[in-house]
């Protein structure tokens, strides 16, 4: 066996501490240098903290190397221009922009012309919504606009903090299809609930619980393997591609919320 | 019938010098989350500047023609350069820290209007406008100052340009998407600070340009012009919507008229009183002020 090539991403002992609140209390993990690499674990485990930790989002302290340098100290415009592309779990669509000014705005100049063939090629639709008010898009066509931006650009890693959720099991579909072909050229850190999209997609996984990292190991393993699907991430069976459910219950948990003022710490 | 005239104009030259305010003010806010108490002091910055370059002590400037023209360019760079110093010196340091802040702003607030005083005096000094401006014309029986319409226009065009630049421009299109939601802008990779700089230089930039004008309007510059002002312009922006330019423009007009008409039809200084019933009021019907959105 020839040795498996240097991860793209290795976070180390990641804490973030919010409002005197410790939330993450050390995560390690790998985002393989290709792929997708899920992050699973149950509603609060701390997934979203952990992305937003990573960028910058929150203040975090550990270490967050990209390509083996270290990135812990980059603001998160910084960071994100060295080639991060990311879809919040909000969706993080600008509701007062029009479509095509919300993928304007994730156009980096001076790094390359953006893809805007791939991206119309994958949601056609948003060419013909281009002059729409984001904010009155559907909760499917608001995460296309996210997923578009994070493929606008030639990024070296995708960030999606789950994309699936509260969306038609369509587009569920449609979305999956976008960043499994996502993943063929960038490798992706998939935050995901919907077990048969992690099976489809995910070659690795990391599962946390409690802010911590509580396994980490080939995707499909963990899938297989009931009882230990069952005490980390909660659920009784993993499926085997059945219908899109979420351990957490059904998927209109969230319906679009208007784009909400999120904390920051690059301010 | 020229009384109404006289007062509509006159209501609508307040207005247009509490949006040249009001509409920095309201950009800063939307998009930073600072109220800048010290947007007064930019204009006095602005009127100061005119009145010293038009008082011949700035080589080329004067009272009349190009002179003038030039006196309020000068004016108005001052006053956008000082605002570019409050972001960066004042604003900048205390990010995290908003009550700092808005402490630091207040303070900058009155410490120019004394320095002003200092300087040049606490009296109002008479401010040396072109003749051409001084006059009046005829409309429908009234005899309507000129400084009226000029006032009006100027307003309008630096709304039009607000305008573009928010609409047409890629540092406009940020400043509309950092209104919404500034990390989302930075997760882009987009260095959100520098939209910061960009909106306090365009508010001082207008604030200081209301100061030359205000200079025209009351014929006469004083230190605390800018600030009895900057009351009106806060309940502009919050009539308007925080980060609304729109709203700002009919705010302004609103508050300018309803002023001018209430203290001239009820006893004077009711009219300041009936301002902050009509925003009270409207605060009651619509919360988020009249529109709660930019554009
Ligand atoms: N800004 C915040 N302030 C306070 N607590 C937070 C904040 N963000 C997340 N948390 C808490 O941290 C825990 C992990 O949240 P999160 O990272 O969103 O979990 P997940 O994405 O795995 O569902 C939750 O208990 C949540 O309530
Ligand atoms: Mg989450």
């Amino acid at each position: 066996m020839s040795p498996a090539p240097a991860p793209l991403l290795t976070v180390r002992d990641l804490r973030v501490v919010i409002g005197g609140r410790h939330i993450l209390h050390g995560v390690d993990l790998e985002v393989a240098a290709s792929g997708t690499t899920a992050l699973l674990g149950r509603n609060g485990a701390g997934k979203t903290t952990t992305v937003r930790g990573i960028l910058g989002l929150v203040p975090r302290t550990g270490s967050v190397l990209l390509a083996g340098e270290e990135t812990v100290r980059q603001t998160t415009h910084a960071l994100v221009r060295r080639g991060i592309g990311y879809a919040p779990e909000d969706r993080g669509v600008f509701a007062a922009l029009s479509v095509a000014e919300n993928l304007r705005l994730a156009e980096r100049p001076g790094a390359g012309e953006p893809a805007y063939d791939l991206v119309h090629e994958l949601f056609p639709e948003l060419r013909r919504r281009a002059r729409q008010a984001a904010g009155t898009l559907s909760g499917g066509q608001q995460q296309m606009v996210a997923i578009a931006r994070t493929l606008l650009n030639g990024n070296r890693l995708i960030i999606a903090d789950e994309p699936t959720k509260g969306l038609a099991p369509k587009v569920v579909t449609e979305v999956a299809q976008a960043l499994e072909r996502a993943a063929e050229a960038v490798p992706v850190l998939l935050v995901e609930q919907n077990l048969a999209v992690v099976r489809r997609l995910a070659r690795h996984c990391v599962v946390l619980a409690d802010g911590r990292t509580a396994h980490q190991g080939p995707a499909l393993d963990l899938l297989a393997d009931a009882e230990a699907a069952r005490r980390l991430l909660g659920v009784g069976s993993a499926g085997h591609g059945g219908p899109a459910r979420t351990p957490a219950g059904p998927p209109a948990r969230t319906a679009a919320r208007p784009a909400a003022r999120t904390t920051e710490a690059d301010a | 019938m020229a009384t109404v005239v006289l007062l509509t104009f006159t209501g609508l030259g307040l207005g247009a010098l509490y949006f040249l305010i009001a509409s920095g003010l309201s950009l800063i806010f939307g998009l930073m989350d600072v109220l800048n108490f010290a947007h007064g002091a930019l204009l006095s910055v602005g009127a100061y500047g005119t009145w010293w370059a038009a008082s011949g002590h700035l080589p080329g400037a004067g009272t009349e023609g190009a002179g003038f023209a030039l006196a309020v360019v000068f004016g108005t760079a001052v006053g956008t350069i000082a605002a570019v110093l409050l972001e960066v010196a004042v604003i900048r340091p205390l990010y995290t820290r908003p009550r700092e802040q808005i402490l630091a702003t207040v303070g900058v607030g009155l410490a120019v209007p004394a320095l002003l005083s200092a300087i040049w005096g606490a009296d109002a000094r008479p401010f040396p406008g072109p003749k051409a401006l001084s006059g009046t014309f005829a409309l429908l029986g009234a005899e309507v100052p000129l400084n009226r319409p000029v006032l009006i226009g100027v307003a309008l065009v630096v709304l039009a340009a607000l305008k573009l630049f928010l609409g047409r421009t890629r540092h406009g299109l940020v400043v509309r998407a950092g209104v919404e939601d500034r990390a989302m802008v930075t997760a882009l990779g987009i260095d959100v600070r520098r939209a910061f700089t960009l909106v306090f230089a365009i508010g001082g930039a207008a604030a200081a340009l209301g100061g030359a004008l205000g200079g025209l309007y009351f014929g006469s510059v004083d230190p605390g012009q800018g600030t009895s002002l900057l009351i009106f312009a806060f309940v502009v922006v919050v009539t308007g919507g925080m980060g609304s330019l729109t709203g700002a423009a009919v705010a302004s007009v609103a508050v300018g008229l309803v002023q001018q008409f209430a203290n001239y039809y009820t006893t004077a200084g009711l009219g300041d009183v009936a301002v902050v019933v009509l925003l009270a009021a409207l605060l009651l019907v619509r919360p988020r002020g009249l529109t709660g959105r930019l554009a």
